[in-house]
């Protein structure tokens, strides 16, 4: 398969009648996924000697981190796509996935202060990484945002593809910025590709499968949001295609 | 270019409301917080910087939907879209006149504001020095977010909600060197990370920010 076949999906008929073979498979795959990991997770995994039965927010809590910062990056990619090759479905892919994302960040949020009130003392700390993720989250409500105040849709796609490329750059900026602001009290990666660095083994599994959960159920939720909107913008062509008669 | 400057700068100084709004805006913001805090000379001294960047930064917003928004009802944008001059130096020249009628003012006004919240006098130079370095980058972003919002009625709450966490580095080497200052630290690391921002930004929004306006205008 060469890569340029990947463009076909660009078409959205070509993409919905894909997506509704792929849709049911994913979603299925993610539910399986997340019951197995977060039963495995709460009820099959030892407590931690230091943190005690807390340590089990890791489940939930890593995941969404990791996908509250992947949606962002993801909705950089397609809106790069959108500038270079204006498929319209790029666009309506980062448009669905803002929502997620800033869903993510959130439940990543409130896992993170739920754990921090036990073993930090604290609902919330200014730390370097909680705030980049407060800072991540205003970052999606504004690209949201400006998706709904514009009502041509390919002004609102361009504006917010321009936002999301800018927006990264003080994205990232803002997260060395905060690292020199402030030192932190969170503690370093999970998970990292250098073991070293890595949970217990205990934990590492079933993580790795709530991680392959949350993956999958963004895939399913970003592929049904972009169905949804494209058949929202079909239905709106066809709308107007009937006024004008 | 000039021309379009001195017209702007004209119009900013002649239509009223604009020029000294930013100003007094400052001023409101920092009689105000003694007001919120209490009057205590040791608290208010130390949280100066930040109120002082704070006041700068929230004058700057204030005033940033004036940039585009009358040209844009007026139709002069348009014009100035199909003038010779390309996008990137209207945009540039439109920050460059924010800047001079907004953060210069702020700038000038800022020691003696920060009299009034008891500043440290070892503090005067690096806020001032952090104010006019930062300022000029808090209007070049301001300009890209109203680029980003000039067709958008009733634009302005939308505006904040997107040059807001554009503000965040800049507003945090600013007050920390500004800090650092007036505790009598070493100012040289924020102050070379909050020049490098400034110089950053304003070589590389203004291109940002004429595609936005291009496709705006479109």
């Amino acid at each position: 398969m060469n890569l340029n076949a990947l463009w076909e999906y660009a078409n959205p008929k070509k993409f919905i009648r894909t997506t509704e073979r792929v849709l049911p498979w994913v979603s299925v795959l993610s539910v399986v996924a997340l019951v197995v990991g977060l039963i495995w997770g709460f009820f099959f995994t030892p407590d931690d000697y230091r943190q005690g039965s807390t340590v089990k927010i890791i489940y939930l809590h890593v995941p969404a981190a990791l996908m509250a910062i992947n949606t962002w990056l993801m909705m950089l990619i397609t809106s790069l796509i959108w500038i270079v090759r204006r498929h319209h479905v790029s666009a309506l892919a980062a448009r669905a996935a803002a929502p997620v994302g800033a869903v993510m960040t959130v439940i990543a949020l409130a896992t993170g202060a739920i754990w921090g009130q036990p073993m930090w003392g604290t609902w919330w700390a200014w730390d370097p990484r909680l705030t980049s993720f407060l800072i991540l989250f205003l970052f999606y409500l504004g690209y949201m945002a400006l998706w709904e105040a514009i009502e041509n849709d390919d002004t609102a796609a361009d504006l917010t593809s321009v936002l999301c490329l800018v927006g990264s750059v003080f994205a990232l900026l803002s997260r060395y910025a905060v690292n020199f602001w402030n030192q932190g009290l969170h503690q370093g990666a999970s998970l990292s590709l250098d073991k070293e660095e890595n949970v217990a083994d205990v934990f590492y599994w079933p993580l790795l499968v709530c991680i392959a959960g949350f993956v999958l159920l963004f895939i399913a939720l970003v592929l049904l949001r972009t169905r949804t909107e494209i058949r929202a913008r079909r239905m709106r062509a066809l709308l107007a295609r009937e006024r004008m008669r | 270019m000039i021309a379009l400057l001195t017209r702007d700068l004209r119009l900013a100084v002649r239509a009223g409301g604009g020029f000294g709004l930013g100003l007094a805006f400052f001023l409101i913001v920092v009689v105000l917080v003694p007001f919120g805090v209490g009057p205590e000379t040791a608290l208010l001294g130390t949280i100066a910087p930040g109120i002082l960047w704070l006041g700068a930064l929230l004058a700057c917003l204030l005033s940033l939907d004036r940039i585009f928004a009358l040209d844009w009802e007026d139709g002069s944008l348009d014009l100035l879209a199909t003038a010779p001059l390309p996008m990137e130096a209207v945009v540039s020249v439109k920050a460059l006149a924010h800047w001079l009628t907004t953060g210069l003012p702020l700038v000038l006004a800022t020691p003696l504001f920060a009299l009034l919240l008891s500043l440290p006098g070892a503090g005067y130079g690096p806020l001032v020095l952090s104010l006019l370095l930062g300022t000029p980058a808090l209007s070049v972003i301001g300009t890209f977010g109203a680029a980003l919002t000039v067709g958008i009625k009733r634009g302005g709450l939308l505006l904040s909600l997107l040059v807001l966490p554009l503000y965040v580095p800049t507003l945090i080497f600013g007050a920390e060197m500004a800090r650092r200052g007036a505790e009598g630290l070493d100012t040289t690391t924020p102050l070379l990370m909050l020049a490098g921002i400034s110089c950053g930004t304003i070589a590389l929004l203004p291109f940002a920010s004429a595609a936005v306006l291009r496709v705006n205008l479109r």
